[in-house]
């Protein structure tokens, strides 16, 4: 880990900014229509970005590896 | 009621039995507090997850969506955007403490600064933040015993005397050993009851149009879905608590017991499985709405709810489960705490010479005494007390944020200015909250425009700003 402090980090830590640009600018979600499984979309966008978050963690882990 | 008693005799046996496992000298203090360093990922997934998931979360969450609806629902996007804050941040700040023999965030703040006052005041946030949390576990267990048809105090007596017995002899091990079962027993819960209750009321549709139509007739101030004014309040709330989040001594330690680095990092990836059930868990309150269920006090939504659906057999297979999920971070909470105060308090500021044993014993004693003011809490004092005061605890342990995390980063950090920006936090933050008669939310006005922010964030930020002032206007010796 120490010779990460010598160098710039990864771009790729950039991609875990999604989901706070998705989730904080709630204007862009807090609407009914469009309905999956009976969930309006205020719903289910936020329940989607669970398993999302953890795939963008994941491609993180991996890379910096 | 033979339901619940059973599952919670065999989770207090977990818990005495937990001493066993992966046996280490209880007398050391990392070993009873930290569970010896060694929680691998997997028991970790249950550790951290049992601890963040509490018995106050399945209860209140629930309660404060059936009575304001969609705003409720913050808890959604805190749980998420944690976790990157976590995978980020957290790996970093274990390999430190793991080198240093660092328990607490005070010890790190110790080590990175020096001094024995600062820490001090870092250890007594992280001590006054977790007593009314602790509290509000107990009363989560009220709740739910409550609806078994059982009043009073001698239950949760009880509870508190077997849950202080097997956390003095076990340690950690307890409440990681309890977290497994706990976990299992309500991810069954809460899928069994996402699943079965909306069918019965006719689809998930049918649950959000009940809802919507619900808090249209009662006026449509609050709603399915957030009101403009609502926006900013939300959305602070959710950072504001998603960056407070790992700051508090429990979750801390459920870090610090971890094997390595990298288990963190997993933990970061799969934790958020729990997010999805705490989601499913807030629309029990909408649930509740539909199936036309009364809640007075709100917080009686949850038992209410399954009273009238499920049978009574998995009635107390539920209410064991929320009960057990008090327990264990209630254990955790409790550890976190003492580790604080005999690391932390005790040692620098009583008595410098202490052994490894002695400090072991300091905070055996302290973690029972804590446990024991926060039933006093309860049974003396008005719930309202607890939530107000777990509220202020949010805002002022956000203010350790800059010591424990900027100092990760950067080395031109020194004392005096992290002091002064904690100090500024705090009064901001408390005097604010005090404003508003201890609701979370101030509205600040710039001209035209009135954002409504979560009072941490404010404080927060205020905290950063004289911190940054302060370090360049004194440069560090």
């Amino acid at each position: 880990m120490s010779n990460l402090n010598r160098r710039s980090p990864n771009p790729i830590w950039l991609i875990l900014l999604l989901p706070y640009i998705a989730l904080l600018w709630v204007p862009f979600y807090n609407f009914t229509e469009v309905n999956v499984l009976g969930f309006p979309f205020f719903y289910w966008y936020q329940f989607m970005w669970v398993p999302l978050t953890s795939l963008l963690i994941y491609v993180v882990y991996k890379v910096i590896k | 009621m033979a339901v619940f008693l059973t599952f919670f005799a065999l989770v207090t046996v977990l818990g005495f039995v937990a001493s066993r496992w992966k046996q280490g000298d209880l007398n050391q203090l990392h070993e009873w507090g930290l569970g010896g360093r060694q929680f691998g990922a997997v028991i970790s997934w249950f550790l951290v997850g049992g601890d963040f998931y509490t018995a106050y979360t399945v209860i209140a969450v629930p309660a404060l969506v059936y009575s304001v609806g969609a705003y409720g629902f913050f808890a959604l996007p805190y749980t998420i955007i944690v976790y990157p804050i976590v995978f980020a941040i957290m790996p970093k700040l274990w390999a430190v403490c793991h080198q240093k023999n660092h328990i607490t965030a005070a010890d790190f703040v110790q080590g990175e600064h020096g001094g024995k006052w600062f820490p001090a005041a870092i250890a007594l946030t992280g001590i006054i933040a977790t007593m009314p949390y602790i509290a509000l576990q107990l009363v989560g267990m009220q709740v739910v015993i409550k609806g078994l048809g059982v009043s009073g105090e001698l239950p949760l007596i009880i509870a508190f005397l077997v849950l202080a017995f097997y956390t003095y002899s076990s340690g950690l091990r307890a409440p990681a050993m309890i977290a497994f079962v706990k976990d299992i027993m309500i991810y069954i819960v809460v899928i069994a009851a996402v699943w079965i209750i909306p069918e019965k009321l006719g689809g998930y549709g049918s649950v959000f149009d009940a809802a919507d139509q619900y808090f249209t007739a009662k006026g449509g101030v609050t709603g399915i879905l957030l009101k403009p004014t609502q926006f900013t309040a939300f959305a602070s709330l959710a950072l504001g608590s998603a960056l407070a989040a790992f700051m508090y001594p429990h979750t801390l330690t459920g870090i610090l017991s971890s094997k390595s680095a990298k288990t963190i990092k997993l933990n970061a990836i799969f934790l958020p499985a729990y997010t999805v059930l705490l989601g499913l868990i807030a629309l029990l309150g909408y649930m509740a709405i539909a199936a036309g269920v009364q809640a007075s006090p709100a917080s009686d939504v949850v038992p209410n709810l399954f009273n009238k659906i499920f049978p009574s057999w998995f009635v107390g297979f539920a209410a064991a489960a929320i009960a057990i999920s008090a327990l264990v971070p209630a254990a955790i909470m409790s550890i976190g705490a003492a580790n604080l105060f005999t690391r932390n308090l005790w040692r620098p500021l009583v008595n410098p010479n202490i052994t490894d044993e002695q400090e072991s014993k300091n905070a055996k004693i302290v973690s029972l005494f804590v446990k024991l003011g926060a039933l006093m809490f309860i049974i003396f004092l008005p719930t309202q007390f607890a939530i107000d005061l777990q509220l202020l605890g949010g805002v002022w342990i956000l203010q350790i944020f800059p010591a424990v995390v900027f100092s990760l980063y950067t080395k031109r950090l020194s004392t005096m200015p992290l002091f002064l920006g904690w100090l500024v936090g705090i009064g901001v933050g408390t005097t604010l909250a005090f404003m508003q008669n201890l609701k979370p939310v101030f509205t600040l006005h710039f001209g035209d425009l009135s954002l409504p922010l979560y009072i941490g964030l404010i404080a927060f930020a205020c905290n950063i700003v004289v911190t940054g002032i302060f370090t360049v206007l004194l440069p560090k010796k």
